[in-house]
C-alpha cells in the first residue's frame, strides 16, 4: 500500500512538471509567432479546415489538394497584390469538435482568412467561432444553410435546399420520372436538409413521392428494406441525397434485387467512381447534379484536370474544383479591397465582406458566380449521367 | 360499368396488392433472419468470451474488421482464392486475438473488471487507427467470397441471394459445432468449467489460462468469419466498418442470456428480424430505437435474458 502511494505521488509530481513545461514551451512559441507575423508580414496566411481521415477523408484531401494547386499557381503568378500567400491545412476528421480544435490551431499559425470547412456539420461549428473573431471564411462544400449563417461566411457550393430544389426542378423539367421514391440518411444535416426541399419542391411540380424512406449513420448496411418498399410502390426513378458510401450499396443491393429505376444524386454522390474495387458498372445510369465536371470542355477546366493529375496523381472530383475556386475568390475579392498582409484578421474580414458582393467569378464551377450578402453564390448545376464508367455531360 | 364490375375490379386490385404484400412480408423475413444470422455470429463471439473469461471484449467488433480487410487484402492484392483468403483470415484473427489477450488482457487477470473493460475499448481504438494508418480512410468495396447466384422462387418474385444463404448456413453450422465441442470434448468441458468456477477449476488442474486463450481463439475466428459474411452480405468496408455491428451483436447476445450459445444466436436472429419489420412496418427512421426499447422491455420482464441462467450468489 505505502508503495502504492509512493508510486501515484511519482506519476503525479511528473505530470506536474510535464504541464508546466509545455506550458512554458508553448508560451514562448507564441512570443516567437507572433514576433515572426510582424517581422515579415508580406505573406497572406490562409487556413483551411476538412476531413483528412476518417469516414470522409475522400472530400478533405480533395479540398486539400484544390487549396494547394491554387495557392501554388497564384504564388507562381505573383501572389495576390503583390503578396505572397501561405496555406496550412487542418485535419478534423468530421467533426464539429475537432473542427473547433483545427482552427484554434491555425489561428495559433496566424490565419488571415479560412477556406474551409469541407463538411457541414464542422463547419457550422466552426462559423460561429469565425464569426465572433470576426475571420473571414468560405467554405468551399459547406452546404447547409447554417454554414454560412452569418455575414463573415461564404460559400462556394450550393446550399442543400438549392440542391433539393433544383433536381426537383431539373427531374420535372425533364420529363425524367413521375413516381419518385427518397432514401436518405435522416441523421445527416445535409442530407436531411435536401430531402426536405426536393419533397416540398416536389409538390409544387406535381412530382408524386411514392415512397420516403431513411436510415441513420447507424444502420447504414442494410437496404433491402427501403429498395423493397420503393420497388413496391412503383418508383421510376430513386432520389439518393446521400454520400457514394451508402449509395455503393444501395446500388449493389437493387442489382441483387432485379430493381433497376433510374437513379438520382447530388453532390454527396461525386466520388462513387473512385471507390476503391467498386464495381463501376453498377453505377451505370446514374445521374447527378453537380456543379462541375471533368470532361467539360473549357480551357478552365482542362487546364485544372491536368494540372491536378499531374501533381496529386488522380481525377479531381467537384471537392477540388470548389476549393480551387475557393482560393481565386479569395484572391479576386482580396484584389478588389486592395488587402495587404499587415492588416489585422479582423480588417481583412470587413474588407471582404464588401468584396465579395461586388465581385464577378468565373470559375471551374460556374460562369459570371456573384455572392449576396447571404453568402450564397448564384450559379446553374450541370446534370452528369455515368456512362461507360465515366461522368458525361447532360 | 355496373357496380358489380366495379367491385370486381377492385377486389382483383386488393387481391393482387394481398399476394404482392406477402412476397414482400417474407422478403422482409429472409432479410432479417439474413441480417441477424451476421449478428448471431458476432454475438457467438461476445458470448463466449463472457462466458469463460467473465468479460466484455468491445475489440471483439473490430477484429471482425481486420477480418474484412486481410480478406479484401488477400483477394485484390496478392490475387488469392476467396476460400483461402477466408482462411487466412481466419488464422490471422486467430493469432490477432490470442496475442490481444496475452498482452492487454492477461495482465488484468485480478484487476476489476472496470479496468478490463476500459482495455477492451482502448484496444479498439487501437485497432481502429492501426486500420485507419495502414489502409486509409477510404470506404472500399468488398468483392463477394460468395460466387453463386442464390435461388429464386416463386416465379422471380422471391429472391434469395448465395450470401443469404451461406450466412444462414453458417450460422447453424457453427453454433451446431461449438455446441458438441463444448459438450464432447475435454477443452470444451475445461471451458465448462472455468465458467462456471475458475477458481475450483484450477484446483481440479485445469490451465486456466490456455482454457481463456483458447477461447479467445475460438471467438476471434469466428470474427474474421463474421467479417467476411458480413462485408459480404453488405459489401463496403473501412476501419470503423466493425463498431456498429458489433455493438448491435453485444445487445443480442445480452438480449438471448450473455453466456449462452442458443442465447446468442436467437438473440442475433429476432434482433435482425425486429430491425429488419420495424423498418419495414413501423418506420425506417425508428427501427434503431424499437430494437433497442425491444431489449429494454426484454431485459425488464427476463432480466437475464431469454437463455440467461439465474445464479444465485452464494455467501
Amino acid at each position: 500500500m505505502k508503495n502504492k502511494k509512493r508510486w501515484l505521488s511519482l506519476v503525479l509530481a511528473a505530470a506536474m512538471a510535464a504541464t508546466a513545461l509545455t506550458g512554458c514551451g508553448k508560451s514562448s512559441d507564441d512570443k516567437s509567432d507572433s514576433a515572426g507575423s510582424d517581422s515579415k508580414a508580406e505573406v497572406f496566411k490562409i487556413g483551411g479546415i476538412g476531413p483528412i481521415t476518417g469516414d470522409n477523408a475522400i472530400y478533405g484531401k480533395a479540398v486539400q489538394n484544390g487549396i494547394e494547386l491554387a495557392v501554388k499557381e497564384i504564388n507562381e503568378a505573383g501572389g495576390i497584390n503583390g503578396y505572397q500567400v501561405e496555406t496550412k491545412f487542418e485535419d478534423d476528421e468530421s467533426d464539429p469538435e475537432k473542427a473547433v480544435n483545427a482552427y484554434n490551431t491555425l489561428k495559433d499559425w496566424g490565419m488571415q482568412m479560412l477556406t474551409g470547412t469541407v463538411t457541414s456539420g464542422p463547419c457550422e461549428a466552426v462559423v460561429s467561432e469565425t464569426y465572433n473573431d470576426n475571420m473571414f471564411q468560405i467554405t468551399p462544400s459547406g452546404t447547409s444553410v447554417n454554414s454560412v449563417q452569418y455575414e463573415n461566411a461564404f460559400r462556394m457550393c450550393f446550399s442543400d435546399p438549392a440542391q433539393g430544389t433544383v433536381s426537383a426542378q431539373y427531374i420535372a423539367d425533364h420529363n425524367l420520372a413521375t413516381k419518385i421514391a427518397v432514401i436518405y440518411n435522416s441523421s445527416d444535416t445535409y442530407s436531411s436538409g435536401i430531402y426536405q426541399n426536393f419533397a416540398a419542391e416536389a409538390k409544387n411540380q406535381g412530382l408524386e413521392l411514392v415512397a420516403e424512406e431513411a436510415f441513420t449513420s447507424e444502420s447504414n448496411k442494410d437496404f433491402s428494406v427501403q429498395l423493397q418498399k420503393a420497388k413496391d410502390a412503383g418508383a421510376e426513378m430513386v432520389f439518393l441525397p446521400i454520400y457514394y458510401q451508402e449509395a455503393s450499396l444501395i446500388l449493389a443491393k437493387a442489382d441483387e434485387m432485379g430493381f433497376a429505376p433510374l437513379f438520382f444524386g447530388c453532390d454527396g454522390m461525386d466520388g462513387i467512381l473512385a471507390m476503391d474495387n467498386f464495381d463501376t458498372s453498377l453505377a451505370e445510369g446514374l445521374m447527378l447534379l453537380t456543379p462541375f465536371s471533368v470532361n467539360a470542355t473549357d480551357e478552365a477546366t482542362q487546364n485544372f484536370v491536368a494540372d491536378f493529375e499531374e501533381a496529386y496523381g488522380g481525377i479531381p472530383n467537384q471537392f477540388a474544383a470548389d476549393a480551387y475556386d475557393a482560393v481565386y475568390v479569395i484572391k479576386a475579392a482580396a484584389e478588389q479591397a486592395d488587402l495587404t498582409p499587415d492588416m489585422s484578421a479582423s480588417d481583412i474580414c470587413d474588407a471582404m465582406k464588401t468584396a465579395m458582393t461586388e465581385i464577378t467569378y468565373d470559375g471551374l464551377t460556374g460562369k459570371s458566380i456573384t455572392w449576396g450578402t447571404d453568402g450564397e453564390p448564384s450559379k446553374e448545376p450541370i446534370a452528369v449521367k455515368i456512362e461507360n464508367g465515366d461522368y458525361t455531360i447532360m | 360499368m355496373s357496380l358489380k364490375d366495379f367491385g370486381g375490379t377492385r377486389f382483383s386490385v386488393y387481391k393482387k396488392r394481398s399476394e404482392g404484400e406477402q412476397m414482400s412480408f417474407i422478403s422482409y423475413l429472409i432479410n432479417g433472419i439474413s441480417l441477424g444470422s451476421v449478428y448471431a455470429i458476432i454475438a457467438l463471439g461476445y458470448t463466449m468470451v463472457y462466458g469463460i473469461a467473465k468479460m466484455l471484449n468491445f475489440a471483439h467488433g473490430d477484429v471482425i474488421m481486420v477480418g474484412g480487410f486481410v480478406t479484401f487484402t488477400a483477394m485484390t492484392s496478392a490475387g488469392m482464392h476467396p476460400l483461402a483468403a477466408v482462411l487466412l483470415s481466419a488464422v490471422a484473427c486467430t493469432v490477432l486475438g490470442v496475442v490481444i489477450e496475452r498482452i492487454a488482457y492477461k495482465p488484468l487477470r485480478s484487476a476489476s473488471p472496470l479496468a478490463v473493460l476500459i482495455t477492451a475499448i482502448g484496444v479498439s481504438y487501437f485497432l481502429q487507427n492501426l486500420a485507419l494508418l495502414i489502409f486509409g480512410a477510404d470506404t472500399k468495396t468488398f468483392q463477394s467470397v460468395i460466387s453463386f447466384d442464390g435461388i429464386s422462387l416463386a416465379g422471380g418474385q422471391l429472391k434469395i441471394s448465395g450470401v443469404t444463404l451461406v450466412t444462414i448456413a453458417a450460422c447453424i453450422i457453427i453454433v451446431v459445432g461449438l455446441t458438441l465441442f463444448i459438450r464432447r470434448t475435454k477443452a470444451g468441458q475445461a471451458m465448462l468449467a472455468v465458467s462456471e468456477d475458475r477458481g475450483a477449476a484450477q484446483l481440479m488442474g485445469i490451465n486456466v489460462n490456455g482454457t481463456i486463450a483458447l477461447t479467445f481463439a475460438i471467438g476471434s475466428a469466428l470474427a474474421a468469419i463474421a467479417g467476411v459474411l458480413l462485408c459480404s452480405a453488405y459489401p463496403s468496408l473501412n476501419p470503423y466498418t466493425g463498431s456498429m455491428p458489433g455493438i448491435k451483436a453485444f445487445v443480442a447476445a445480452v438480449f438471448g442470456g450473455i453466456g449462452s450459445i442458443p442465447g446468442a444466436m436467437l438473440g442475433g436472429i429476432l434482433l435482425g428480424i425486429i430491425e429488419i419489420l420495424a423498418k419495414a412496418y413501423i418506420s425506417s427512421q425508428l427501427a434503431d430505437a424499437i430494437v433497442f426499447a425491444v431489449l429494454i422491455v426484454v431485459l425488464l420482464v427476463k432480466p437475464t435474458g431469454i437463455f440467461g441462467k439465474k445464479i444465485q450468489e452464494k455467501v
